[in-house]
């Protein structure tokens, strides 16, 4: 592996790549988190060439099947083999969790930046906002656009983005906030740069490393949200297979068949794990190098 | 903390056990009974919610007549009636004694009030079309109500029967809604909201008293939660269980006695009737030709339920098997959608209301009908949205709902019903029907308008929804069927 | 600061005057008739119409908005469109159930991540440190509701020891009470533990570095009692501001987890009231539940101020 690194070449972007990796190699978090992580995209991009089963195809004959050779993790309720809606299931969590951090970020950091670039009334206003945002418990204006709506994975998805909005504004802003104060900043303003222009050539890219790093936190978060929101019947529909839906689905089941609320529990919890343990790891990695640029 | 506590009930417990075991306690007189839905409130005459009936009638409320568990009506409040020659006259006489649970007498001035709040323009009865018949309500002494009618009713004792038509107070109607006022067996306790209701017992009932000195109504919405309260006695019976999946557990356990009766749910796959392609009686054929009812039913209901082939509920003498009026069979099914246009289907939307059996026959439908290329959106909706959009500005293409009211057949014979299906014969027949008071005749009536719904595969009929009661096997006199909505209690007792 | 409190009460009002107009106009748009609902498939267009009549509904918007602000000013919640009771009544009984737990669930998740937090900076980069982080990684990453199942089939399904669902109520007495609402405050609790143990062990390695742990230490006090007494009240600040902000995690939790065990609390309110279209008990609960968070963010950030007085200036940007 590192073998490997060493072989690439030597321009900077590869070079601060390879640091990071060399570093990651050291880092247990990161190596234990971003196996898992990977190991969560593969099944995600697996379900779209091939599932041991199909997930819709409906078999009542083999209903609540025990663990097999031709069923690996048994069947639901309708004779589905839980295994392939397991893989299926990680691919609506990755969009669902995705989607939802675009829109986090691509509204939460250019509020941010706005902030802390301009300061008084427009920073007051947008942290109001924000604070509202953040006050409206998130499951109830979940609910409350499912009601509106009904329920599916387009509205978890705006759910759980609004709720992203006010967690990358204020880490973006508090980043910002402090940078400001930097001298090669200071630097920049008496070369006459617009604080627009400061935001986005010099605030912003010296901010993603913490952005990254939040961004993988919302992440795991958007995958329970997501879970939470399936499992009240507010999120994923069928027959699209989603971990939360299984789990609501199995909670009838839960006196004979057991192991249909553990599998997917256990798919959810390891996968959040492993989404955390890669952000510490990131951010253990990362954070050498940030201090090194200081 | 609760080690020790449990220690020292067991003890008490034990010497209780030994005391009462020597001196032979007699039978319980307490039951706890299962509900999934929470009523809204608790009067019947003012709410559609099937969950107020399930309490309050008969046990609570009474009317002039009540339906008993095979159907048919049987006095109540009023001991006796006369009919006149040309059907429009009804005489009833009032049982004398009966007081309401306040204390205050039953009388015909209550039955006039009663009847005129309900049929009163700015009433909110749910079932308004009960009174629509009657022209005038009159005392004529203290215990004769003469009620007149407009035309001549066949189902009026029936009506009268009705929860919508039981007998209220002037006093106390306003708070029924809280603090239900009857003249029934039991008198309302109290309501711990989002958990139960209480019942006890009426001493001073004017009839035939209750065994039971109180009933209490537990509120478990989630099928888990009952199958729990059920295994550890929590909860005595649950008239109709909501989890037919769980049903197994509880026929393999001797403490229980499960007993499969009959519902008057024809669980259908609505269809717009109107709307393209579902208006091609092709389509509709072919939808029903793809359809495996029996899937469904072990899939949907894990094996209970009977299937229909038209809109009629199989336990009724004037049903006619039409299962096989399109019998499962692919082949003939993607033929038929051929022919209509749609060689490679098409795709359409449906809509399903939150219970479980509606939600997963939906799945299955959906499954199946993709064998012929019609592929469904799922789109799940709270039943205020279904009564919106589909029930009220039938804006949908598919929907799936049992309609639970008894002999509903008449409903593809109204103008503006959300199947939106229009046959001039079949409304021809239903008027027919109205007109024809002998039995035999009516049957053969009822068997053609059922054979021509089916051959017009107006919507998807796929199977007449069970009841499943689930109870203690120490528990008599629970309903095995169920003809109206309604825990009739007063004849329930332990055998020990 | 004196200033910067009028400000903070100011903008807290003005969050919920617009939240209150959101909330209303939100509702406003819900599609569904609650009078419909009321009276099922075979009401009457006229049974209809009274109904909405007598339940004030064709009244416009404004005039409906203001009384209903004009209403909870001067405490009248309103009344049930479905259960025909004073608001206020119907929250008061479902607080009973959902505040209990949710301090249950607090205290509890207090009692264990303190202590972890506490040992496992005291034993930093040592083995009981990885145990203790190990469990709370694990405790962040279970969904609340799995582990109030998993919970289920152990407790309730297999050893039978409690209940799976449901509450006696507190008339029953205060034992059977508590008993019916031990799973629910662990299943709340446990993953909520494992994010304040982790702040906690953060807080108090920061603690630990400062000068005056130091001193103390030099000054002769014990290590446990210099951890416990001077280190341990420092490293609360953040620890309170996190628990703070969780509030509103909190509540979340407490739905979905009143939902899993059918406890009759706030949460389930929400979700009947909604699905029978009785916006009265929406609006209030939803209005309700923003404030009470709007609210602890308002008292969260003044507290903050009075601790830290250079947040003071950064608040005022």
């Amino acid at each position: 592996m590192l073998w490997l690194i060493h072989a690439c070449g030597d321009s900077t972007m590869v070079k601060q790549l390879k640091e990071v990796l060399q570093d990651g190699l050291y880092n247990r978090k990161f190596i234990i988190g971003s196996s898992i992580t990977l190991l969560f995209f593969a099944m995600a991009l697996l379900s779209y060439t091939w599932t041991p089963h199909s997930v819709e195809e409906i078999n009542i004959a083999v209903k609540l099947a025990k663990p097999s050779l031709e069923y690996w993790l048994g069947t639901d309720h309708f004779g589905r083999d839980i295994f392939s809606m397991l893989i299926f299931g990680a691919r609506n969590s990755v969009i669902v969790a995705m989607v939802a951090i675009v829109i986090g970020m691509g509204v939460g950091v250019p509020l941010g930046l706005i902030a802390a670039a301009k300061k008084g009334w427009i920073d007051e206003t947008i942290m109001r906002f924000n604070d509202f945002t953040f006050a409206f418990p998130a499951l109830i204006s979940a609910i409350m656009i499912t009601a509106i709506l009904g329920p599916g994975s387009v509205n978890s998805i705006i759910a759980i983005g609004i709720f992203n909005i006010p967690v990358f504004a204020r880490i973006t802003r508090g980043t910002a906030l402090s940078l400001w104060k930097r001298e090669f900043i200071l630097a920049a303003k008496s070369a006459g740069k617009g604080s627009i222009q400061i935001s986005l050539e010099h605030i912003l890219p010296n901010a993603s490393n913490i952005l990254i790093v939040q961004a993988t936190i919302q992440f795991a978060l958007g995958i329970l949200a997501e879970a939470g929101l399936s499992y009240l019947g507010l999120g994923t529909q069928p027959p699209a297979p989603s971990w939360g839906k299984m789990l609501n689905d199995a909670q009838t089941f839960i006196h004979f068949a057991p192991q249909l609320a553990i599998y997917p529990g256990l798919t959810i919890a390891i996968t959040v794990l492993g989404l955390n343990l890669f952000g510490d790891g990131l951010r253990d990695v990362l954070d050498p190098k940030l201090r090194r640029s200081r | 903390m609760r080690m020790l506590i449990q220690w020292r009930t067991l003890f008490i417990g034990i010497a209780m056990v030994i005391f009462f075991a020597t001196t032979a306690m007699g039978a319980k007189t307490h039951l706890k009974m299962g509900m999934v839905l929470e009523p809204p409130h608790l009067d019947p005459t003012a709410g559609a919610a099937a969950a107020i009936d399930e309490i309050v009638y008969a046990n609570v409320f009474e009317g002039l007549t009540q339906i008993d568990q095979n159907g048919t009506v049987q006095p109540a409040l009023a001991k006796s009636w006369d009919i006149s020659r040309d059907q429009l006259t009804y005489t009833f006489q009032l049982n004398t004694g009966v007081t309401f649970h306040d204390g205050t007498t039953f009388d015909s001035d209550d039955v006039v009030f009663s009847l005129t709040r309900a049929m009163a323009k700015d009433s909110v009865n749910a079932q308004k079309g009960l009174f629509k018949t009657i022209s005038s309500v009159k005392k004529q002494d203290s215990h004769t109500v003469i009620i007149q009618l407009k035309r001549p009713t066949g189902s009026f004792l029936f009506n009268m029967g009705w929860g919508d038509a039981v007998m209220v107070a002037k006093e106390t109607v306003q708070k029924n809604k809280s603090t239900p006022i009857g003249t029934g067996p039991f008198k309302f306790n109290k309501w711990v909201k989002g958990d139960r209701v209480e019942l006890i017992k009426n001493k001073s009932y004017w009839g035939n008293p209750a065994k039971l000195d109180k009933a209490t109504f537990k509120f478990i919405p989630d099928p888990a939660a009952a199958v729990n309260a059920m295994m550890a006695g929590d909860i005595d019976a649950f008239d109709n269980f909501p989890a037919p999946e769980s049903l197994s557990q509880f026929s393999a356990n001797s403490r229980f006695k499960v007993v499969i009766g009959n519902t008057e749910g024809e669980t259908i796959l609505s269809t717009n009737n109107t709307r393209a392609p579902f208006d091609q009686l092709k389509v509709r054929q072919a939808i029903a030709h793809a359809i495996n009812r029996q899937a469904i039913i072990d899939g949907a209901m894990f094996g209970y339920g009977t299937p229909i082939g038209s809109h009629f509920a199989p336990h009724h003498p004037a049903y006619v098997n039409l299962t096989y009026t399109f019998p499962y069979d692919l082949e003939t099914a993607k033929k038929l959608l051929a022919e209509a246009g749609y060689p490679n289907g098409f795709k359409a939307a449906i809509k399903l209301p939150p219970p479980s059996y509606a939600r997963r026959t939906g799945e299955i439908i959906a499954a199946q009908l993709k064998k012929i290329g019609i592929e469904l959106e799922i789109v799940p909706v709270e039943w205020a949205q279904w009564l919106d959009q589909v029930f009220k500005k039938t804006d949908y293409d598919l929907t799936i709902v049992s309609h639970t009211e008894p002999m509903d057949i008449g409903i593809y014979a109204r103008d503006r019903y959300y199947f939106n299906y229009k046959n001039a014969k079949f409304q021809a027949l239903m008027k027919q029907l109205d007109q024809t008071v002998e039995t035999k005749k009516r049957y053969a009536l009822l068997a053609t308008a059922q054979k021509i719904l089916a051959e017009d595969a107006v919507n998807g009929f796929l199977f007449q929804l069970a009841k499943h009661g689930v109870w203690n096997k120490n528990i008599q006199g629970l309903w095995a069927n169920s003809p109206v909505q309604a825990n009739n209690l007063t004849q329930v007792y332990w055998t020990k | 600061m004196r200033l910067f409190l009028l400000k903070r009460m100011i903008s807290t009002v003005l969050t919920l005057i617009v939240a209150s107009v959101v909330i209303f106009v939100v509702l406003e748009i819900l599609p569904g008739d609650p009078a419909s609902f009321m009276l099922g498939i075979h009401a009457e267009a006229e049974t209809l119409a009274a109904l909405r009549a007598q339940l004030g509904l064709n009244q416009p918007l404004s005039i409906r908005y203001l009384e209903w602000i004009g209403g909870l000013l001067t405490g009248d919640l309103g009344n049930s469109y479905t259960y025909d009771v004073p608001v206020a009544e119907l929250i008061r009984d479902r607080i009973m159930v959902s505040f209990p737990l949710a301090l249950l669930a607090i205290t509890l998740s207090t009692l264990i991540a303190i202590p972890l937090g506490v040992v496992a900076a005291s034993q930093h980069n040592k083995p009981l440190d990885f145990l203790i982080m190990g469990f709370s990684q694990l405790g962040i990453a279970i969904p609340n509701f799995w582990f109030a199942m998993l919970l289920t089939i152990v407790f309730a399904v297999t050893l039978r020891w409690l209940p799976a669902g449901g509450f006696v109520g507190w008339d029953a007495g205060i034992i059977p009470a508590l008993t019916s609402l031990l799973l629910p405050t662990v299943a709340l609790a446990l993953p909520q533990s494992a994010i304040l143990a982790r702040v906690t062990r953060s807080s108090m390695l920061d603690v630990l570095k400062e000068d005056y742990i130091r001193t103390a230490r030099a000054k002769g006090v014990g290590y446990w009692s210099a951890l416990w007494h001077h280190a341990l009240r420092n490293a609360m600040i953040p620890v309170i501001t996190i628990m703070g902000l969780q509030f509103s995690f909190l509540l979340a939790g407490t739905i979905i987890i009143e939902n899993v065990f059918y406890l009759p609390g706030i949460g389930r309110l929400i979700f009947q009231a909604i699905s029978q279209r009785d916006l009265i008990v929406v609006r209030d609960l939803v209005l309700l539940l923003s404030a009470a968070v709007i609210l602890i963010n308002f008292v969260v950030d003044i507290l903050y101020a009075l601790v830290d007085p250079r947040l003071r200036g950064f608040n005022d940007g």
